[in-house]
């Protein structure tokens, strides 16, 4: 049937437009996740034209872009607003009056939380930690990171916004990302020289340096600390030479940007690490996986990788020697469980981030089923400095089972937030006084995953064998609320669960759901003994990490504060978990009833 | 010589590559499980078959059998979490026994039984689902979906289609058919497929055969689940 020329056109030009994107990206469905990013830019969602037409031009089903658009929070199936604002809903953002702040801009945009505005121009929502929790409230708009929010800036967004001016216009200072490295240690204060680590490993051979490597001790930076030479070496004996190196930059743990600093002031270094991997597990590709919040760092990192090549520093035939590699930069959407390393590669290869099945692990069976390295930054940033200095400078430092530092993000009640580099085995008490922590309750150690410990506890250390941390480090002084703070973590795990095994997709849920009845004042004696079951049930029977850890904010603050929440229960036996009268709403609003008989009281008041 | 692992004291012989579970059916061992089915890719989602492996958790659908293994499964311990487990997918969807035609021949209602459920423990979801009647021969009703993917695996693996895909993120997970309109009616489905007739619940149901089999003579009716899986399992294993 013939359509008008004012029909036909936007249709003929989305079908190019889908047609050149696929072209661009060679039709490769593992490249489904930068594809979705530009036509979420381009359209403000993904509709079910864009859908088809794409499923046909990668020929895969349709379904598996239906799931991914609803997997990654960055994606949207129906519109959002020309300008997407999203506000970081981290403790910390929260902590620097983020809740009073996104009302304001909801007033001020009159569109509110969660929505578009009519005319289409903005729409705005909450967002998981976007990695700014030194200089928050944060947030993002068209997936640019906005910092240090106030009224003032949000005023001046406002009319940036009613302008329709394009964010090339707006002030620069609105995007300035500032590092903050306040303390610099061992790697942080004797970085490297491009070109040094790889001249070094050749100069020395490469077993020599696997094997300084091994004498340094590393261990995985992320937190789970597994040691980084024997997974090189796992990697290096497979029989399949296909060979990939991953780094992990999808630093998703709330309180965490330790990794936004490496890779804006050291990122020579950290690709540096990853080809001296490549020289020894023998890779030619590698990925850097960038979370999707970190798009500001995105043009600056492809400029260094083209120096890089430029300088003979990757590429064919790297430094003369006979080693071909090359690194891709991937742009995360929004999903904190693509953290978790065989959810990263899920997730490299155009897929929602499910965590796979182990055994096998991805050092046999990782990136489209190849051998791979996945590490985390601070893991081939340190890897690179070992490869030049030695591993014996860097086992002098740290513990026995913890050698050389750890790189923190330190954020919350201090007066300097910001990028700390400590000697495994500092006590807590000591990185308290270093970032001007006073009056203090607690601090989160790890992140919501890791462990709460309270003022009683500073004495404890800095280490895997203590407190292992993949970095992040959350301030709270005596005015915060214990359960305000298990409160937000719950949500963040319920809201993040990819939902693949019952424990996490419905346990993180059913947590959620108790622990929102004990907080909003409507528990009751057995509600925190039911509380405590599901916390059980979720850490042991979950598939991976996230499940296994999301009830940690839960179960490290009731061991620690159990009258915290007593003090929230009712002086009853027993609480429905609903509401009976707010049950009756929908009933109510149909029958357009608002009297006092189309209400009923809920038993025990 | 013939490799074995032990079974809650018992010596289960195995060939190389196989699970936990398929090596611990073959043998006659029951161990509760939902996602897993003989013959399909293993999925290791429901967490039913959750053992202790040499004192850790793991997924016995998933975890390869490996000489002088030290496997739990039948302990007090485990099939209370596993009936905790199972209380969870009841309470996420809009699982009503009395009015399901799948009564009596449901795995997921077989298996509350067997773990000695009496109640759905947890506060109640009562997340709004969508039913789809579209098709001229099979409906589906997603109140009753519990993200096994067995029919998903089904249409991909034995009848060579794609007819479904488990959508979307944690609770707001979804099963969604493969079709631009996203009804069945519009799919390439037929009623013949092993994907309409796969699902362990209600969800998925072929039209005009509703109570052909009465109340009462239906697969659980008279015998547990384990009894029914070993028949049936060992049977498609050719064990």
């Amino acid at each position: 049937m013939p359509a008008g020329p004012e029909h036909s056109n936007p249709a003929k030009r989305m079908r190019l437009f889908i047609q050149d994107l696929a072209a661009k990206h060679h039709f490769q469905p593992t490249r489904l996740l930068e594809m979705l990013r530009e036509i979420q830019a381009r359209d403000h969602h993904i509709s079910n034209e864009a859908v088809e037409l794409l499923a046909k031009a990668l020929q895969i089903p349709r379904t598996r872009i239906i799931d991914a658009v609803e997997f990654y929070n960055f994606f949207s199936s129906t519109p959002k607003g020309r300008y997407e604002l999203l506000i970081s809903d981290s403790i910390t953002d929260r902590m620097l009056g983020k809740d009073a702040l996104i009302e304001y801009m909801a007033e001020k945009l009159r569109v509110p939380v969660g929505g578009v505005r009519n005319d289409g121009l903005v729409s705005l929502d909450n967002t998981s930690c976007t990695g700014m929790c030194d200089q928050g409230p944060a947030g993002l708009v068209n997936g640019h990171a906005l910092t240090r929010l106030d009224r003032a800036r949000v005023d001046r967004i406002a009319d940036l916004i009613e302008r329709q001016t394009p964010l090339a216009g707006w002030p620069p200072e609105f995007f300035q990302a500032e590092d903050n490295i306040r303390k610099s240690g061992l790697l942080l204060g004797r970085p490297i020289a491009p070109g040094d680590a790889l001249k070094a490993a050749y100069t020395r051979g490469l077993n020599q340096t696997l094997a300084e490597i091994d004498a340094s001790g590393l261990r995985g930076r992320g937190g789970a600390g597994f040691k980084t030479a024997a997974k090189w070496r796992f990697c290096a004996e497979e029989a399949e030479t296909e060979r990939y190196v991953v780094c992990n930059a999808d630093e998703g743990e709330p309180g965490t940007f330790k990794d936004r600093g490496l890779l804006n002031a050291f990122a020579d270094q950290v690709f540096e690490g990853m080809t001296l991997c490549a020289a020894i597990v023998g890779a030619k590709h590698g990925f850097l996986y960038l979370r999707g919040e970190y798009l500001h760092l995105y043009d600056k990192l492809q400029a260094i990788l083209a120096q890089r090549r430029e300088a003979g520093l990757l590429g064919r035939g790297i430094l003369g020697h006979n080693l071909d590699f090359d690194i891709e930069i991937r742009l995360g959407a929004g999903a904190y469980i693509c953290g978790e390393e065989s959810a990263l590669i899920e997730s490299l290869e155009g897929k929602s981030g499910i965590p796979r099945n182990r055994p096998p692990y991805p050092v046999s069976h990782g990136y489209l089923g190849k051998p791979t390295v996945v590490n985390n930054v601070e893991s081939f940033f340190a890897a690179a400095a070992i490869a030049v200095h030695s591993g014996a400078w860097f086992a002098a430092h740290g513990t026995e089972k913890s050698k050389g530092t750890k790189i923190l993000s330190i954020s919350g009640d201090c007066t300097h937030p910001g990028i700390y580099e400590y000697p495994f085995g500092t006590p807590v008490r000591t990185i308290l006084d270093d970032c001007g922590a006073k009056d203090i309750l607690g601090a989160q150690v790890g992140g919501p995953s890791g462990t709460f410990i309270s003022n009683r506890e500073f004495g404890r250390l800095l280490a895997f064998e203590d407190l292992a941390t993949g970095g992040s480090f959350i301030v709270f002084n005596n005015s915060r609320n214990i359960l305000d703070i298990a409160h937000n973590f719950t949500h963040f795990f319920a809201h993040e669960s990819c939902g693949f095994c019952t424990p996490c997709r419905v346990g993180t849920s059913l947590l959620r759901k108790q622990l929102d009845k004990i907080y909003d004042g409507r528990g009751s004696a057995g509600d925190v003994a039911a509380l405590d079951e599901i916390c059980r049930l979720v850490k042991t029977y979950s598939h991976c990490g996230l499940g296994q850890t999301a009830a940690n904010p839960v179960l490290t603050t009731l061991a620690r504060y159990p009258e915290a929440y007593q003090s929230r229960l009712k002086k009853i036996s027993y609480e429905p978990g609903f509401d009976l009268d707010a049950e009756l709403e929908t009933a109510r609003r149909l029958a357009n009833r608002s009297d006092a008989a189309a209400h009923l009281s809920q038993t025990g008041e | 010589m013939t490799k074995t692992f032990i079974l809650d004291g018992q010596p289960i012989p195995f060939s190389d590559g196989q699970t936990i579970i398929d090596a611990a059916l073959d043998a006659g061992a029951y161990i509760p499980h939902l996602c897993h089915h003989s013959g399909y890719t293993p999925h290791g989602s429901c967490k039913l078959c959750s053992v202790l492996v040499n004192g850790r958790v793991c997924s016995a659908c998933t975890f390869p059998a490996t000489e002088g293994l030290e496997v739990l499964s039948h302990t007090e311990e485990l099939n209370e979490d596993r009936k905790r487990i199972t209380q969870m997918l009841f309470v996420e969807g809009n699982h009503l026994c009395p009015g399901c035609e799948k009564s009596g021949n449901c795995k997921l209602q077989a298996v509350g039984y067997y773990l000695g459920m009496h109640d759905n423990h947890f506060m109640h979801f009562f997340s709004p689902r969508k039913l789809d009647a579209s098709h001229p021969d099979v409906m589906i009703d997603l109140n009753r979906c519990i993200f096994c993917t067995l029919c998903v695996r089904a249409s991909r693996e034995k009848d060579g289609k794609d007819v479904f895909a488990i959508s979307g993120r944690g609770i707001n997970k979804h099963l969604i058919a493969n079709s631009a309109s996203g009804l069945l009616k519009d799919t390439d489905l037929e009623a013949s497929d092993k994907a309409a007739h796969i699902c362990p619940t209600g969800a998925i149901l072929i039209k005009r055969t509703g109570y052909a089999t009465p109340i009462g003579a239906r697969d659980y009716d008279h015998q547990t689940i384990a009894e029914v899986s070993l028949e049936q399992e060992q049977e498609s294993h050719g064990g």
